[in-house]
């Protein structure tokens, strides 16, 4: 199984800091990977220099094949993103995202308005074409990014919290969307403060303090910590953080 | 390529659907060009003068009556006393005085030559030497028209002297400006900006959760500004004294107390500001453009307002910047008291007033 | 207590409906939680009922005060948190707690013993600025600042939002405790899971209450017949099971599926069709709702 993301012993300091202290994992192709951790741990540090765009400290990986310190541009293009705070432009119409994402990712006119059609579809959101994202609810906002995240069918899709605030049918929904992604080759890292989405992922992670602290499929993990649900499992580890809250 | 492209339409969309920034970067240069254009109007017209002559003779009101007919100036009259024509000139009535020696005549035909004293007032330099050359030229004119039926020859000699600024130094006209100018921006975006400040962030929303009542937030953020304010107003003060020159004729007291009042001003002006607006970027561009734009242009700080058409000389009167810079221009260069500058102080008190119930009719007590 | 009828609210000369007729009441004393998905009108009524808002029509009594006229009164008797993080980001956390206690005319050490247990942890951090405060602290220090003063009914909008588990379960901790000092608490929250935490719940979706009552109430007006089922290959199991005839609805719940059946098809029934559909491990058991069940039954 080729593996997608490869690092180790990855680290960022910001001057005595140490947010991310040496982390090493590996996520294989059409995987499910949950990143979980408490605030302040250094998950969104971690994922920034997955995604390319922050500078590592120390350490090595490659993410879709790029090195992640020499081709971080190279990683940039072949990846999606998806956070809670932003994904789309709200002043602009759905139909005016996709084109605006699809041009950004390098796909021609002809491929974007074919694929547009189809994705729409999809979501069934054809009536909602021309409207102006700010209008939309945030269910389908979601459903929208996550769609546009992936239209250059990049090889890993990076998700920060995408579910926050969404109701627990439309939540459910997208989980779905997600399933499909991965189905079709996507690998997926995911953050979420949601545990039971934790086991949806095929694997997860937990950071505490700037450091991974466990990693396995949620099933072991339960049975390593003796714990009925991987909200257990997260309690008993966070329990042991200094840092922050 | 096809990013550039795809970005390139993106920026587009946002302007277009933001009517305020479309109505600044479209609106703006179009009221600019009008303002400047109309407003920009360096000839120097419509010269008051006024003519003292105290021994009236065939000369003397001929040069006279050249000068009333001349397109340029606008002639007052006759007065009768030195005290009349100082009078006139202190109440900002007359531009150019223009003294006849006593038995003019006589002396230009007995000794060949007579003096005629040309007073200008020059606390806009410009203004002040343009209607002396004007002036000058239409003596000379009259000289030459008179040599060919006088026997001798003979010479009408012209003095010239600068009133209030003998050395014609536009500093002398600037500095008043820039306080009211700097002051103007400074108040009007600091308050505005704190108080809207409070609104994005949020932290608007906890304070009217609580028993604080509205006026005393206001108020007591106006305060510190105010301070600073006034600290800035010293230094530019001092600044124009020691390194410009700037002569600080009139009161001190008075002085302090046109610029306290000017400042209140400012203050209440960036009161009204932020309720009327949600974002502190529009809170700093709303200050700066309607604070900024109308000082610069229509306060008589760099364009003379009487060269304006009519209707910006009547947009001029509620500008709150003429009257400081008129008020400051009488007390600190032209040394005048209270008597002369009650009409402005009058002007600035009621536009505060004005401001200030605009300000707590509009202020709510509610989210939206 | 809260008396509130008929709230009406709309946005936008009435394109956005943000509450559709809302009637409710609090206890005094009670933690009454709203719980629902972003969009569904919780902002709109906590700022209402705050008396920063105005109604577009309908009552709302806080303590017998009526929100349109008597905010006076309201905003010296509620503490209120709102959505976002909403102190002062360069200020200190004392200063910022200092300064809330000075604006109810009260001091810290006035009130300091119903803000202890939380203030302690964030003590140690007392000269930090509030900007710098990590999601977890900062909600402790803003429930502090809203608490300082004592207030009558605590009004906490979506406290736990974005702040992870383990914080979570202390701060419902906290106000366990605060209600225990009698102070009267309406919170809302998009965790279906923190609904057990409250002694009274509405569920509300797209501006109207679609369930009012304790939450096990709620688990007990449940009607459907509720199964979980567990294999392997969860995504593929999923489809089967929406396939099937007698199955109502079929959705992830974590590392299980649960199912809502029509009356009729037996656990065992279900369980042979699945292994011949060549899934292993297959397990079948009913179980009783949770909440978010429940909300899920109402809304689909």
């Amino acid at each position: 199984m080729k593996k997608v993301i490869k690092i180790s012993n990855l680290t960022k300091k910001f001057g005595n800091f140490t947010a991310v202290d040496h982390i090493s994992f590996d996520v294989e192709e059409g995987e499910i990977f949950g990143f979980l951790g408490a605030n302040g741990a250094g998950k969104t540090t971690a994922m920034q220099m997955l995604c390319g765009i922050s500078m590592p400290t120390a350490g090595e990986g490659t993410v879709a094949g790029y090195d992640i310190i020499k081709e971080n541009e190279l990683i940039k293009r072949n990846i999606g993103y998806m956070s809670q705070k932003f994904s789309l432009y709200e002043d602009l119409k759905v139909w005016e995202n996709i084109r605006l994402f699809g041009g950004i990712y390098g796909l021609t006119d002809k491929v974007i308005s074919t694929k547009t059609d189809e994705l729409l579809k999809r979501l069934d959101f054809k009536d909602e074409r021309n409207t102006l994202v700010k209008y939309l609810p945030l269910g389908w906002k979601q459903k929208l990014a996550f769609s546009v995240a992936i239209f250059h069918k990049p090889k890993i899709v990076f998700m920060d919290e995408p579910t926050g605030g969404v109701d627990p049918a439309m939540r459910r929904q997208f989980w779905e969307m997600i399933y499909e992604a991965a189905d079709q080759g996507i690998t997926v890292f995911v953050t979420t403060h949601y545990m039971d989405e934790a086991e949806y992922c095929n694997r997860v992670s937990i950071m505490v303090d700037g450091r991974i602290d466990a990693l396995d499929t949620p099933a072991k993990l339960r049975g390593h910590f003796n714990a009925g649900s991987m909200d257990e499992v997260f309690r008993q580890l966070a329990r042991k953080a200094k840092r922050g809250d | 390529m096809k990013q550039f492209i795809a970005f390139v339409h993106k920026e587009f969309y946002h302007i277009f659907r933001d009517n305020r920034t479309l109505l600044v970067i479209l609106g703006m240069p179009v009221v600019e060009i009008l303002l400047f254009g109309f407003a920009i109007n360096m000839e120097v017209q419509d010269i008051r003068v006024a003519v003292y002559d105290p021994t009236p003779d065939t000369f003397t009101n001929g040069i006279a009556e050249r000068i009333q007919q001349n397109a340029y100036f606008n002639y007052l009259g006759k007065v009768y006393s030195m005290e009349e024509m100082g009078e006139l000139m202190r109440k900002g009535k007359l531009d150019l005085a223009v003294v006849f020696q006593q038995n003019f005549q006589e002396d230009l035909v007995h000794s060949g030559d007579a003096a005629v004293q040309l007073l200008s007032n020059s606390s806009d330099p410009n203004r002040g030497s343009i209607a002396v050359t004007y002036a000058t030229a239409i003596i000379a004119g009259y000289q030459r028209e008179q040599t060919g039926l006088m026997q001798m020859p003979f010479q009408i000699l012209t003095e010239n002297r600068m009133i209030y600024n003998p050395l014609m130094k536009s500093s002398y006209m600037f500095v008043p400006g820039i306080m009211g100018l700097v002051l103007m921006i400074i108040c009007t975006i600091m308050t505005s900006v704190s108080i809207v400040r409070e609104k994005e962030r949020g932290t608007m929303e906890v304070l009217l959760a609580s028993p604080l009542k509205q006026g005393t937030m206001i108020f007591a953020k106006t305060i510190p500004y105010m301070v600073i304010s006034f600290i800035d107003f010293i230094i530019i003060l001092l600044l124009s004294y020691f390194v410009l020159d700037v002569p600080v004729n009139g009161n001190l007291l008075l002085f302090f107390l046109i610029a306290i009042i000017y400042i209140a001003l400012t203050l209440s002006y960036g009161l009204t500001v932020s309720t009327l607006v949600d974002k502190q970027v529009n809170a700093v561009i709303v200050s700066a453009i309607t604070a900024m734009v109308p000082v610069l242009m229509l306060s008589g700080m760099i364009f003379p307002i009487d060269n304006m058409p009519m209707v910006l000389q009547a947009l001029s009167t509620i500008v709150p910047a003429r009257w400081f810079i008129e008020a400051v221009r009488k007390v600190m260069i032209q040394g005048q008291g209270l008597m002369m500058v009650w009409k402005e102080i009058l002007i600035l008190i009621g536009m505060i007033l004005f401001l200030l119930v605009v300000t707590i009719i509009n202020t709510k007590k509610r989210l939206e | 207590m809260i008396e509130v009828k008929d709230l009406h609210k709309s946005y936008t000369k009435g394109k956005v409906n943000a509450l559709n007729g809302v009637t409710f009441s609090v206890k005094d004393g009670e933690i009454f939680g709203v719980i629902g998905p972003d969009g569904a009108g919780k902002s709109s009524l906590f700022r209402i009922l705050a008396s920063l808002l105005l109604p577009d029509s309908g009552i709302a009594l806080m303590n017998g005060h009526d929100v349109i006229k008597d905010y006076r009164e309201i905003r010296q008797i509620i503490g209120y948190m709102p959505g976002r993080f909403s102190l002062y980001q360069d200020l200190s956390v004392e200063e910022n707690l200092t300064f809330f206690a000075t604006l109810f005319n009260t001091t810290i050490e006035e009130n300091y013993h119903l803000i202890k247990d939380i203030y302690q942890q964030i003590e140690p951090f007392k000269n930090r600025r509030a900007g710098a405060l990590s999601g977890g602290m900062k909600q402790k220090l803003a429930l502090s600042c809203a608490l300082i003063h004592k207030p009558e009914i605590l009004i906490l909008d979506e406290p736990t939002t974005g702040v992870d588990p383990v914080s979570r379960k202390e701060f419902w901790d906290m106000l366990k405790r605060l209600k225990e000092q009698g102070i009267t608490i309406l919170v809302s929250t998009a965790y279906m899971d923190e609904a057990g935490r409250c002694d009274r719940i509405a569920l509300m979706r797209e501006g109207e209450f679609i369930a009012n009552n304790t939450p096990q109430g709620i688990i007990d007006d449940y009607a459907e017949t509720l199964w979980s089922v567990e294999g392997t290959g969860m995504s593929a199991l999923l489809s089967e099971l929406r396939s099937h005839s007698k199955i109502k609805s079929s959705f992830a719940f974590g590392d299980k599926i649960h199912v809502t059946v029509e009356g009729g098809l037996k656990t065992g029934e279900l369980k042979e069709y699945l292994t011949k559909k060549e899934f292993s491990d297959v397990r079948i058991d009913p179980i009783q709702p949770t909440v978010e069940d429940c909300f899920m039954a109402l809304t689909i």
